[in-house]
């Protein structure tokens, strides 16, 4: 059965085809150019993955083989060190923000700040830390490492954490309020636990994002070519690793560079998965 | 007619206790004025219920009754409400222990992100140190206070989230039972739920004034006639007219009123 269909039909018809053919295409391309990086990075970078690169030190140069476990060591160390100091500062900042400033001067201005802190290159970050941290002791150290990636992670953890507490709705509040209870007690055990996984989100997220920062590090950690856990020392890390064993002429350097990124790319898929896993819970709770 | 009068005229005709007494009561959401010179007494140990059209001041009262508009900025209230003497509208009042003596129910379940167990126990916790065993009994009495008891007994450390919408407002109110205030306010209690749940929650009103004043806002006519004791109809930010609920749903004394009441308006 043929339906009747009116000129003005068949046009808007062409220009929905055409809209959404545009929109394809932009979209392919993006995806095209996200596999073509995963296929690079997989088929350079898995040719490293093996026991070795866990087990052994970064190589001297002109020695053959080696691992990347001094760098795995040292930043599973500055990252975990800049989260223990982060995760406390952002969520307590996140909850004033939300909690306790709402909309007083102080909070805007701290808002405003934070926000430029985040879009902030993050080289201007690690000269920061360089300036007051480096430069005043005379050595560069795994401590300096970690401030400067305390730094970037703190406002992505304030910003979540204020973002996540506000949809917690106030009628949720006002029932604690009219039991009595203090705003302090409110604000941590009643609205920050009905965020607690959005906060998490956050924390996993704002892990993933310093992860990968190498430009704060090649100021203030530096690298080593040695195993060290002295944070008071200059310590190696994966991007930084990344960044000299890419450009140098040696291949095996070279290959530990792609097993290096494949490595950081992979915690960061496994990080962002679990950041979706804790957020799917909070919508279904 | 006017309205103190008739307040103090439902006070004294039954010659009882008054909870909390407004006394030319102006409330202001910034410029806007919500409450104009309310004047009534709430009898203790008696349900009384507010009714009037949507905006007409009702839930604004209640909410000054706790001191609940004192979290926003902007609103404010002017006049006395005297709580058994004391004017809780002082500037020093501690606005904590008011509100842990002077509970409130609101419209939408709120149960909060934590086992039924702790959902009873966070506001016993704030003002009270009890053994493991007390804090048991207190549950258990608080949950059989709001008919819940024997629907979650063997699931107390469950979410309070997990119930119904129904239960979870029956846990509101043994929330709300269990610090064992004076005063249970009760802010459209049932206007999200079902028949059947609404009709456990009327029973638990009148189960609980036996020894909680109350004091209950609806929209539901029938409600405040099945179950108050005193009833105030108020409209556009004034109380209009208040008694003895028989008095105000079989002789009103306000055309106002009567019109309200038979559905003429509203």
């Amino acid at each position: 059965m043929q339906m009747d269909v009116s000129p003005l039909y068949r046009r808007r018809r062409r220009a929905n085809l055409i809209g959404l053919s545009l929109s394809m295409l932009a979209m392919s391309l993006g995806l095209v150019a996200l596999l073509w990086i995963l296929f690079v990075l997989f088929s350079n970078g898995l040719a490293a993955l093996d026991l070795s690169l866990f087990t052994q030190d970064t190589p001297a140069p002109g020695s053959e083989g080696g691992g990347l476990r001094n760098a795995i060591v040292g930043s599973l160390m500055m990252v975990g060190l800049a989260v223990l100091v982060s995760t406390p500062v952002g969520i307590l900042a996140g909850v004033y923000l939300s909690e306790y400033g709402d909309t007083s001067k102080t909070a805007e201005f701290t808002r405003f700040v934070t926000d430029i802190m985040l879009s902030a290159p993050s080289i201007v970050l690690g000269l920061f830390v360089y300036a007051i941290a480096v430069a005043t002791v005379g050595n560069f150290s795994g401590y300096a490492g970690s401030l400067a990636l305390s730094l970037i992670a703190i406002p992505v953890v304030m910003r979540t954490t204020e973002n996540m507490l506000r949809l917690v709705p106030g009628s949720l509040r006002e029932a604690a309020f009219a039991l009595g209870a203090p705003r302090w007690k409110v604000s941590t055990l009643v609205t920050l636990r009905a965020a607690k996984s959005g906060v998490i989100t956050g924390l996993l997220l704002a892990v993933a994002r310093i992860s990968g920062e190498t430009a704060p590090l090649l100021f203030t950690a530096l690298n080593n070519q040695f195993f060290s856990t002295d944070m008071g020392s200059p310590m190696a890390n994966l991007p930084v690793v990344i960044f000299q064993f890419a450009m140098s002429p040696y291949d095996n350097w070279i290959s530990l560079a792609w097993g290096g990124a494949l490595l950081i790319t992979l915690a960061v898929l496994a990080l962002n998965i679990l950041a979706r896993v804790f957020f799917r819970e909070k919508v279904r709770a | 007619m006017n309205a103190s009068a008739m307040a103090a005229s439902a006070a004294t005709a039954t010659a009882q206790k008054n909870a909390l007494e407004v006394r030319n009561l102006n409330f202001f959401y910034g410029k806007f004025q919500g409450l104009k010179n309310v004047t009534l007494d709430i009898v203790e140990r008696k349900v009384t219920a507010f009714i009037g059209p949507s905006g007409c001041g009702k839930s604004t009262l209640l909410r000054t009754l706790n001191r609940m508009y004192s979290l926003y900025p902007g609103q404010r209230a002017e006049g006395e409400i005297r709580f058994y003497g004391q004017n809780i509208l002082d500037p020093k009042q501690d606005l904590n222990l008011l509100r842990a003596r002077i509970g409130m129910v609101f419209q939408k379940p709120t149960p909060f992100p934590m086992t039924i167990y702790d959902n009873i126990a966070f506001g016993v916790k704030l003002y009270e140190n009890l053994s493991r065993s007390e804090m048991d009994d207190r549950v258990e009495w608080a949950l059989t206070k709001a008919a819940l008891w024997n629907e979650v007994k063997d699931k107390l450390g469950q979410n309070g989230m997990s119930l119904s919408g129904g239960q979870q407002q029956r846990l509101c109110i043994a929330r709300s039972v269990a610090v064992k205030p004076s005063v249970l306010l009760l802010d459209e209690p049932t206007s999200a739920l079902d028949p059947i749940s609404t009709g456990k929650v009327e029973e638990l009103v009148h189960e609980l004034k036996k020894d909680y004043t109350i004091a209950i806002v609806t929209h539901n006519m029938q409600q405040a006639a099945r179950c108050s004791d005193y009833t105030a109809y108020m409209y556009l930010g004034e109380l209009i007219e208040y008694g003895a609920t028989e008095q105000i749903f079989f002789k009103p004394t306000r055309t106002e009123t009567e019109d309200y009441i038979t559905g003429r308006f509203g």
